[in-house]
């Protein structure tokens, strides 16, 4: 094992390394990123403080969907959003070269780099997330911190399988990244909604096709109790491991038919 | 015959800068469907918050809020809201000299090549997404000469304030090999304070007055508001006129910084 | 066995014209080729002929439209992972060693990647890093080093892992005189140590001249020779062009014996004249330039590939 994993620890050791050397501008990134995430925090705060409720959440209801949905994301964006420079790594010929070595492709992709600078914003949704709990006096039992737990878990596996599935597709579509930043920042967007207000094809889309109500709404309504809409159970936020088993699945399946198509293979 | 200079250099300029963003239709069909996306998206949970509030929000009722939503996804391609520009990289790479050695205005050129470039989006981008608002979204048009008129001066006047306001991001690179720092910082707070994610009319008293006292709701808020038929008549008048005033600040602040960064390059060999 | 065997291999590509249409090419057509081990081969063409297409192919880069490969006795795309271990690979035109970290890391990722013991690792880092001389700047960011240097730490990681087969794609290009010199000593050394097998792509006749005992010529996506370099210029005459320059501007240099004009820059100060080595030498047609004009400085001028390749055709009456 300790040999399988050799490669990507020294890749990702170097990586960090040479982030964090540049104090001054990792300083800046840092805090920009922090400042990201308190405006889109900021956003929900406005629209809520507005209102009573929007489709069946109050502001702190919204607190614990933001805190669980965007550290979630933010985790999957640390880890592996610099898949989404796929097309600069196919016009450089980067990619080429991760064909030349002895480990899967994907492994390579994912592990070419990591995003330290975003640890400020899974922070952000960190402490939303606590905030969130305390406000909703969410008693401490078995049952909620497990969900909890499980929630930021398959959230940030359904995440880090949408940025998957989306570098799978960019293989497709070098010269329109932007197509499937829809898909995984609009999926970002969504995951901090109430799904309840939703169209039909918004469910379809955010609520089972990209799961991103699984990642923060869902496991949210189960934790609190409130009523889960579109005929799920009560416990509908214990189902999100297979939300991400679904995704994971499309994940494979985009980025196996991307290679091919690379390849030249019957794509 | 100055004058007559002057509009023929810009004009040029303008069209030069159209015709490039007519060459990047991918990226185009990119964007259009990512601003589709995000209008569904946003239209949802804007129009019930609308209902949530009693039919009412910040001055917008169901109808209005779906017309905000469509239209500032449709102007996004064209106002700059990211803070990024031709101009910053040329300053940073020292092709800049090149465009020193011109007998052209820098700030007024090279804003006239990105406001043609930027209006160019209005037709791949802009005009499906309004289309859409309208035949899904069930949003409406104003359709009175005056009202349409006023709409283009004030998305004219918006994409260009935003571009100048851009202008001083980049021209900071005078003074700062890294400019990336205030590039992000107006990346962030561009958009929350121009109204993109929600009408700064939803804003507290103080946040409000806060966006009120920067060009960023001119650039989009304004143009949305006259163009919905939100502001009509003579407050729409005045709101474009608000617009014109913050032009004409930024484009007197962004004279004196060129002015001082031409110096500081002359004295300093770049 | 053969390092390298293709039977018919053949590549098409669709390329996308105006509109919705597309047109299809044929990058490589039906190649046939066996190299055995130890073998250093020249892999020569026009631009466009399909030699990267064939190295994509050959490393599991690409998957052939028909026919087959095998490279090290291996299936390329199938067994991508196994070959990589036994392959090293550099391209001219992109890297793979980390932009932004200093060429150390770049060996320590890759003894990571190809799992070298830790002996094994120092032992074959600090013999290339001797023999690459690239001491003075391990410690350097890779985006900061000259072309040179760069080129020498790719070709460097390339053999970190003692490769069987190297393949180069254009390893010489944009290289001054000194760094090509020194990066053909380095590969004859490696080979003579380590008995690697070298193919190598190139623009430059020096490179084949000084390394390949092998020459494949490939046009327009076909096999077009196969054979000794000498074989080579048997079969069409490996002209060299000498260049002079005058020391003052010159009409047009004629009449000179077993010489062409090929043309004149600044008024007649620089000429270039080729000439066949078979049938005369560069030292009698200085001679002669010399009765018409007072030469300068002079210069020989290796073979041209693109020269080569015209006239491989035309003696093959196309």
């Amino acid at each position: 094992m300790g040999s399988r994993t050799r490669p990507y620890r020294a890749l990702l050791g170097a990586r960090m390394r040479a982030q964090s050397s540049y104090r001054a501008s990792f300083g800046l990134d840092l805090v920009s990123s922090l400042l990201i995430g308190l405006v889109e925090l900021a956003e929900v705060w406005v629209l809520y403080r507005a209102v009573d409720e929007i489709g069946g959440l109050d502001l702190t209801a919204a607190l614990v969907v933001f805190g669980l949905a965007d550290t979630a994301f933010s985790i999957a964006d640390l880890l592996v959003g610099h898949v989404d420079r796929l097309p600069d790594y196919l016009r450089a010929g980067t990619f080429d070269v991760f064909c030349l070595r002895p480990q899967p492709l994907l492994a390579q992709l994912i592990t070419s780099d990591i995003s330290l600078r975003r640890l400020t914003r899974v922070g952000v949704g960190f402490a939303v997330l606590i905030v969130g709990l305390i406000a909703n006096d969410v008693t401490l039992t078995p049952s909620s911190v497990l969900l909890v737990l499980l929630s930021l878990l398959t959230g940030t596996a359904i995440c880090t399988g949408i940025f998957v599935a989306a570098a799978g597709a960019q293989f497709f579509l070098i010269d329109a990244a932007e197509m499937t930043n829809s898909v995984v920042y609009g999926g970002r967007y969504a995951a901090n909604q109430p799904g309840s207000v939703w169209s039909r094809p918004l469910i379809a889309v955010f609520g089972f096709g990209v799961p991103m109500a699984f990642t923060g709404y869902l496991p949210t309504l189960t934790l609190l109790d409130l009523p889960v809409p579109w005929n799920l159970p009560d416990w509908a936020g214990w189902l999100a491991p297979l939300a991400a088993i679904w995704m994971w699945g499309l994940a494979g399946l985009s980025w196996r038919t991307g290679t091919r198509h690379y390849q030249g293979g019957g794509g | 015959m100055r004058t007559r200079v002057w509009f023929r250099i810009h004009w040029r300029m303008f069209v030069a800068g159209w015709r490039r963003g007519s060459r990047y239709r991918a990226a185009a069909l990119g964007g259009l469907v990512a601003n589709a996306t995000f209008g569904f998206l946003k239209a949802s949970i804007l129009v019930a918050a609308v209902r949530a509030g009693g039919g009412e929000i910040g001055g917008y009722d169901a109808a209005s809020i779906t017309a905000y939503t469509w239209l500032s996804q449709a102007l996004l391609g064209s106002v700059n809201l990211s803070g990024r520009s031709d101009l910053a990289v040329r300053i940073k790479d020292g092709s800049i000299a090149v465009d020193l050695l011109r007998p052209v205005d820098l700030q007024t050129a090279s804003t006239a090549q990105e406001v043609g470039r930027a209006l160019f989006a209005l037709l791949p981008r802009g005009v499906p997404l309004v289309a859409l608002g309208v035949l899904v979204g069930g949003m409406r048009l104003p359709l009175e000469p005056v009202t349409v008129a006023l709409s283009a001066v004030s998305i004219v006047a918006g994409t260009t304030l935003s571009f100048l306001t851009v202008y001083l991001v980049a021209v900071a690179g005078f003074w700062s090999v890294e400019t990336r720092g205030i590039q992000t910082a107006y990346m962030i707070l561009s958009g929350f304070l121009a109204g993109l994610f929600v009408p700064v009319t939803l804003f507290p008293g103080w946040l409000l007055a806060v966006a009120r006292a920067t060009p960023f709701p001119c650039m989009l808020q304004t143009p949305i508001d006259v163009l919905s038929g939100r502001v009509t008549g003579f407050s729409a008048g005045q709101a474009v006129i608000v617009q014109l005033a913050w032009i004409a600040g930024v484009l007197l602040v962004g004279r004196l910084i060129t002015h001082a960064g031409r110096r500081r390059l002359e004295v300093q060999g770049g | 066995m053969p390092i390298i065997q293709t039977e018919a291999l053949t590549r098409r590509f669709r390329l996308r014209t105006k509109g919705f249409r597309s047109r299809e090419i044929t990058a490589i057509d039906d190649l046939t080729i066996s190299i055995e081990a130890g073998e250093s081969v020249g892999y020569i063409g026009a631009n466009g002929a399909g030699k990267s297409t064939t190295i994509k192919m050959l490393a599991g880069i690409l998957v052939p439209s028909s026919g087959t490969a095998l490279t090290c006795g291996l299936q390329p795309v199938s067994q991508r992972r196994q070959l990589a271990r036994r392959l090293g690979v550099v391209f001219g035109q992109r890297s793979q060693l980390w932009w932004d970290l200093p060429l150390a890391e770049s060996f320590r990722i890759l003894a990571a990647i190809h799992d070298l013991s830790r002996d094994r690792e120092r032992e074959r880092t600090a013999e290339l890093v001797e023999n690459m001389e690239l001491e003075e700047f391990l410690a350097t960011p890779v985006r900061q080093l000259s072309l040179g240097q760069r080129m020498r730490g790719e070709v460097a990681v390339a053999l970190l892992h003692s490769p069987e087969l190297l393949v180069l794609d254009e390893p010489t290009i944009g290289l001054d005189v000194v760094s090509k010199q020194r990066l053909r000593e380095f590969l004859l050394a490696e080979r003579a140590a380590h008995g690697t097998t070298l193919l190598l792509t190139t623009h430059d006749m020096g490179d084949v001249s000084r390394l390949c005992e092998r020459i494949l010529l490939v046009d327009q996506g076909r096999l077009a020779y196969d054979g000794s370099l000498a074989g080579l210029s048997r079969t069409v005459a490996m002209r060299r062009v000498l260049v002079v320059d005058l020391a003052e501007p010159t009409p047009d240099l004629h009449d000179l014996p077993h010489a062409e004009h090929l043309g004149s820059e600044a008024d007649g100060l620089r000429q270039r004249l080729a000439f066949d080595p078979e049938v005369t030498t560069a030292a009698a047609l200085l001679a002669a330039v010399s009765e018409q004009a007072a030469v300068r400085d002079l210069s020989v001028e290796e073979p041209d590939v693109e020269d080569v390749v015209r006239r491989v055709y035309v003696s093959r009456g196309r």
